[in-house]
């Protein structure tokens, strides 16, 4: 069973917040003691999804917390906008494939950076992507 | 927004970043390097990132640009101080920065630049005056001819 602590809500809505957000997921990883590496992993996956939050969707919140299951800990991380949305998905997902003036590396990226990865979209209503890492 | 400061160091720009970094305090320094190495004629820019605990697509590619609007304006750029766990993560995203010099330290970082300086300060318009060949690096087909 999954049990989640510690929920915590930030707002995206300048460059200083996804520096924050970056900060807030930093900490609450070292909370858990997620190597060094994965911590630089899951901070990078949030600061792309924090960027696409605000670039893509204009704003939204992320939402940071505690995970344990099965004697493990994790930090969950959902990033929400009520922007456009994404048509196609697989496509977003594809890396290289960019919508604007970015690398394209972002939300593939990201995904490869955590060990759960989901992603709810629709088209004018919004998008929401989750990510999960575990300690080993 | 914070900014990071540039300071002139012989004909080397440093750039030590020791903030968070912002989209937009990238977005400035690349426009702040570029003045610089205009007004000061700098022929290196070396860039400390050994405070920098995460680079993401966006600063990874700004630190790309930098790199190319440099050579464009004769300088060349060197990022040292790479964390580990920022080399790997960099991988991971499928980032590899292509086209940007690395350096471990600052100390290495400055032996790149001196000695691509000290290469550049070759008397090539001289040679060629003397006898309009070309400058062949030695083993090309002209060697030994």
């Amino acid at each position: 069973m999954t049990t989640s602590t510690g929920v915590e809500e930030l707002p995206i809505r300048t460059g200083d917040d996804v520096v924050r957000v970056r900060q807030l997921v930093r900490a609450r990883a070292q909370e858990v003691r997620l190597s060094l590496v994965d911590q630089t992993k899951l901070v990078t996956a949030a600061s792309e999804l924090a960027r696409n939050t605000l670039v893509h969707g204009g704003s939204g919140t992320a939402t940071v917390e505690t995970l344990t299951r099965d004697g493990r800990s994790g930090i969950r991380a959902v990033f929400a906008d009520e922007g456009p949305g994404i048509p196609d998905v697989d496509q977003a997902l594809t890396p290289g494939w960019t919508s604007g003036s970015g690398l394209g590396l972002g939300l593939s990226g990201a995904r490869k950076l955590v060990d759960e990865f989901a992603i709810d979209t629709a088209v004018g209503r919004g998008t929401t992507v989750t990510v999960v890492k575990w300690t080993r | 927004m914070e900014r990071v400061p540039v300071l002139s160091l012989g004909d080397a720009l440093l750039v030590s970043i020791q903030v968070d970094l912002q989209d937009n305090t990238v977005l400035a320094l690349q426009e702040d390097l570029a003045e610089r190495i205009v007004s000061t004629g700098a022929r290196g820019v070396l860039i400390d990132i050994s405070a920098v605990d995460i680079v993401d697509s966006f600063i990874g590619r700004m630190f790309a640009s930098i790199a190319a609007l440099s050579r464009l304006l004769d300088a060349e750029t060197v990022v040292v101080g790479m964390r580990p766990a920022v080399a790997i993560t960099l991988v991971e995203l499928g980032l590899s920065l292509d086209g940007v010099r690395t350096a471990l330290d600052v100390e290495r970082g400055m032996k790149i630049l001196r000695a691509l300086s000290d290469r550049r300060g070759l008397p090539v318009a001289d040679e060629l005056d003397d006898d309009l060949v070309p400058v062949a690096e030695g083993g090309g087909p002209a060697a030994g001819a």
